[in-house]
């Protein structure tokens, strides 16, 4: 991989050409904040917290870090005036959207946002749209049950046509990547509930312990070619 | 088939040998307005008139596309430039049908469906002394309405495809070096030199190489490349072939949106009439270039016409924009080279072509070279679609060619360039509408949509209808302009219902300034500007609101109240337009309003000739 020279905040780096530079702040250890990137994810520049500035010659603009490619020459600066408005702007109108969501309070009291000025919302959730859940069902899971729907302030994430989807297999990968726990997932007796749709559990053919719905063990099975009594055993006793 | 040079040229001449065997070419506008105001039904009548009289072997009637001055139809022209009538049936088509009859018979002019001069009892007879026609300068919108859109043959007559077949004679990088040498950029609002566009996807790795054109235009007030797409979608096929020429596109897409039925018609039956004549698909012409193009239907969301988000909509994903620090020349559409500018430019290419770059940039300013066509709209007398030379003067636009301000008003604003412009006051009319002028007062080009503004419009209200825009056509892809438009839209919304607190301003300015800073594509970052430059130039009209609590256009409901005064002579006319009965009085006696039952439509006020009702 070619190597450029690039400066972040005057500190000189060179870093692979074209890597994303949030990457290359964070591997040198310079802090970017961020909300809809995830390392094996990648990026999307929906949140617009990780911006930064970059001057080139005479001209200085801002840009996604997340999606901004490492080039030859480019000077970055993290901190500015105008990142701190961007940034607490965000943080206060994601607070004023999601006032249940703990982590986005406590980002937002960490920039320096004390209140919100916005009337705030009470049918949003904890969601704050990163779109990480459906990306992580899409290209890790590999079964594309989300989506988004909707435009502008009625977006959201959802199943198609809000109905329980028929292609979900209920591993609660969304959830677990929630940045916020918006994505509401409890198993009880035996039964996973989520998205709308309940999901019969197997039970460890040793331990006994309802480890994962049955429709995800298939699936699993399906397409690694694992066996299925291999399968119904958990991780734990396997 | 693949038509011969000759082959076309001689259906051309067959064409227009014809039409010169008629005595008289009437062209009925059918385009939107016209449409909207009784074209079909009067050229319906007309039709069964010339059919009863026995004229249909002297008088052809052409159905053609928008002729510009919609605020005026339905229209109809004799000839090239013969004779213009209009509003046709505005009173009764019967009466109008019979009176054109007359004329066709015996050649005695129509004078009731003259249009009106300045002077009393002055009329005008051609088109080319109507100043809204007289004072344009026409090159993508001169054949709309003048041919029949749905025939290749007319398009053919009119020297069509001519600069197609040049183009094609000549080598990919003299195309890309005549329209650089012109000056050409992009009439989408973005501005950018076409050429360099071009010729960065012509040098960038891939294939096949995508060519798009965006009919999707979405801006409120804004129907001209609705009227370019309907009323000569051939000219916008033999630009974007041209382009792929140049370029050595493989495949072509014209994005246009779904609600323009008859636009999508129009073109898809234009594509198969050029793939019928060989200037569409295989051996273009006999050059040995291939190129085809598809048109492709937008889904309706406003953020489709954002270069990123319409190709997401064309590869049948959700209409999202994404980061452009890779360039969609080079990782466009499927990830591959991809060159997409607007159908207006695309239809100004084979003009360049045919006349020379130096004519081309011989017209305009020195940044901004040719034409551009806006929709002339709003508060003025003579709204429409018109075509002028870049740098005109926004003064001349409105009150030459606009006919000025109705009802005697004042002219207090133009909003240019969409929801992503901005609105223009008075001080600044003496300004060329050019793509750097329009910038530096803080509004844009845009598409070309141009709404003007009397003083009985509220800025304040203004910017609430944009920002209602705003919100709802937010992709919703970024924090800033999903949140941060919405939140704006609730401030201005507190300040016009009289809500509103002191800090409101500022904590505006510092909200659209965080949104345009942060927000992920262009139609974010310039969402705010509606809000800021009305705040720019009318701050003390917000104030107002908030301060006074008082509306000083008396357009906010909530902050004014209709009152009659003194000059009341009783005329009951007001009584009769008030919806819910709330005038009371009687005859030649002075009336009063009942606050209460007041609605605040302002019936009575438009209704009333004698100044006598006021709003406070």
């Amino acid at each position: 991989m070619p190597k450029v020279n690039l400066s972040v905040d005057g500190k000189k780096i060179q870093a692979d050409k074209g890597a994303f530079l949030l990457d290359v702040c964070r591997d040198n250890h310079i802090p970017v904040p961020s909300l809809c990137h995830n390392e094996a994810l990648g990026s999307d520049g929906r949140c617009r917290l990780c911006v930064v500035e970059v001057r080139r010659g005479n001209r200085t603009r801002m840009v996604t870090s997340c999606l901004f490619p490492a080039a030859e020459g480019v000077e970055a600066i993290t901190q500015s005036a105008n990142i701190a408005l961007v940034r607490k702007t965000v943080l206060e109108l994601l607070w004023a959207r999601c006032p249940e969501s703990d982590e986005i309070a406590r980002l937002a009291r960490s920039h320096g946002v004390s209140d919100v000025r916005y009337q705030k919302d009470n049918d949003k959730g904890k969601c704050i749209l990163c779109n990480l859940c459906i990306r992580t069902c899409e290209s890790v899971v590999g079964v594309s049950a989300l989506g988004l729907s909707g435009k502008g302030p009625v977006k959201k994430v959802t199943t198609p046509f809000d109905e329980p989807s028929e292609t979900c297999i209920g591993c609660g990968a969304c959830a677990f990547v929630c940045p916020t726990g918006h994505i509401q997932m409890w198993d009880k007796e035996g039964v996973r509930n989520i998205w709308g749709r309940k999901f019969e559990m197997a039970a460890c053919a040793k331990c006994g312990t309802h480890f994962a719905p049955l429709y995800q063990l298939e699936y699993i099975s399906k397409t690694s070619g694992a066996s299925m009594d291999r399968l119904r055993t958990c991780p734990d006793c396997r | 088939m693949q038509a011969t040079a000759e082959q076309i040229h001689k259906i051309a001449q067959e064409h227009l040998q014809k039409q010169r065997a008629y005595e008289k070419v009437l062209h009925v506008c059918f385009g939107p307005g016209c449409l909207a105001s009784g074209s079909k039904p009067a050229h319906e009548k007309l039709s069964a008139a010339v059919e009863r009289e026995g004229l249909s072997r002297k008088v052809l009637l052409k159905k053609v596309g928008c002729m510009g001055l919609c605020g005026r139809g339905p229209l109809v022209v004799v000839g090239d430039d013969e004779v213009f009538y209009q509003g046709i049936g505005k009173r009764s088509v019967d009466d109008d049908v019979e009176m054109l009859v007359e004329y066709l018979k015996t050649g005695a002019l129509a004078e009731k469906l003259l249009m009106d001069g300045p002077e009393k009892g002055k009329k005008y007879t051609h088109m080319s002394e109507v100043p809204f026609y007289s004072c344009q300068k026409k090159m993508v919108m001169e054949d709309v309405g003048r041919i029949d859109p749905d025939s290749i043959d007319e398009y053919l007559a009119a020297g069509g495809y001519t600069a197609l077949r040049k183009a094609l004679s000549m080598k990919p990088d003299d195309i890309i070096e005549s329209v650089k040498k012109a000056g050409l950029r992009g009439k989408g609002g973005g501005g950018f030199l076409a050429a360099t566009k071009w010729r960065s996807c012509r040098d960038a790795h891939g294939s096949p190489k995508y060519i798009m054109a965006n009919g999707d235009e979405g801006d409120p007030g804004a129907f001209m490349d609705r009227a370019l797409m309907e009323g000569n979608p051939h000219l916008v096929l033999e630009g974007m072939i041209i382009g792929a020429f140049a370029i050595a596109g493989g495949q072509g897409f014209i994005y246009v949106r779904d609600e323009y039925p008859l636009a999508v018609q129009r073109l898809v039956a234009a594509t198969a009439e050029a793939r019928r004549l060989g200037f569409l698909g295989e051996d273009i012409c006999g050059s040995g270039f291939d190129f085809d193009i598809r048109i492709v239907r937008g889904g309706g969301a406003f953020v489709c016409g954002e270069s990123t988000a319409l190709m997401s909509s064309i590869e049948g994903k959700g209409g999202e924009p994404r980061a452009k620090y890779v360039h969609t020349v080079e990782h466009g559409l499927w990830n591959l080279p991809s060159n997409l500018n607007n159908v207006e430019t695309w239809a100004t290419v084979p003009h360049i072509i045919n006349k020379g770059h130096e004519w081309f940039a011989s017209i305009g300013t020195a940044g901004s070279k040719g034409t551009k066509a806006f929709s002339l709209v709003g508060k003025v007398q003579n709204t429409g679609i018109i075509e002028v030379p870049m740098g005109m003067t926004l003064k001349e636009i409105i009150f030459d060619l606009g006919g000025g301000i109705p009802k005697g008003r004042k002219f207090k604003a133009v909003q240019t360039g969409g929801p992503s412009g901005g609105c223009i006051p008075a001080d600044h009319l003496d300004k060329p509408v050019d793509f750097d002028s329009l910038y530096d007062l803080g509004s844009m080009m845009g598409s070309g949509g141009m709404i003007v503004m009397d003083e009985r419009d509220c800025m304040v209200d203004v910017a609430r209808y944009f920002l209602k825009f705003l919100v709802e056509e937010s992709c919703g892809k970024c924090v800033p302009c999903r949140e941060g438009v919405r939140r704006m839209y609730e401030i201005v919304d507190r300040i016009a219902s009289g809500q509103g607190r002191s800090g409101d301003l500022e904590h505006l300015e510092e909200l659209g300034k965080a949104i345009q800073l942060g927000s992920l594509c262009g139609l974010g970052q310039s969402a705010p500007n509606p809000l800021l430059s009305t705040l720019r130039y009318f701050r003390e009209e917000y104030e107002a609101h908030i301060t006074k609590k008082k509306c000083p256009a008396g357009v906010c409901k909530p902050l004014i109240k209709f009152t009659v005064n003194e000059k009341c002579n009783g005329c009951m006319v007001c009584a009769r337009e008030c919806p819910t009965e709330c005038i009371s009085g009687e005859k030649q006696k002075p009336h009063v309003i009942e606050q209460d039952k007041c609605v605040r439509c302002g019936n009575c006020f438009e209704a009333c000739r004698f100044d006598a009702v006021t709003i406070e």
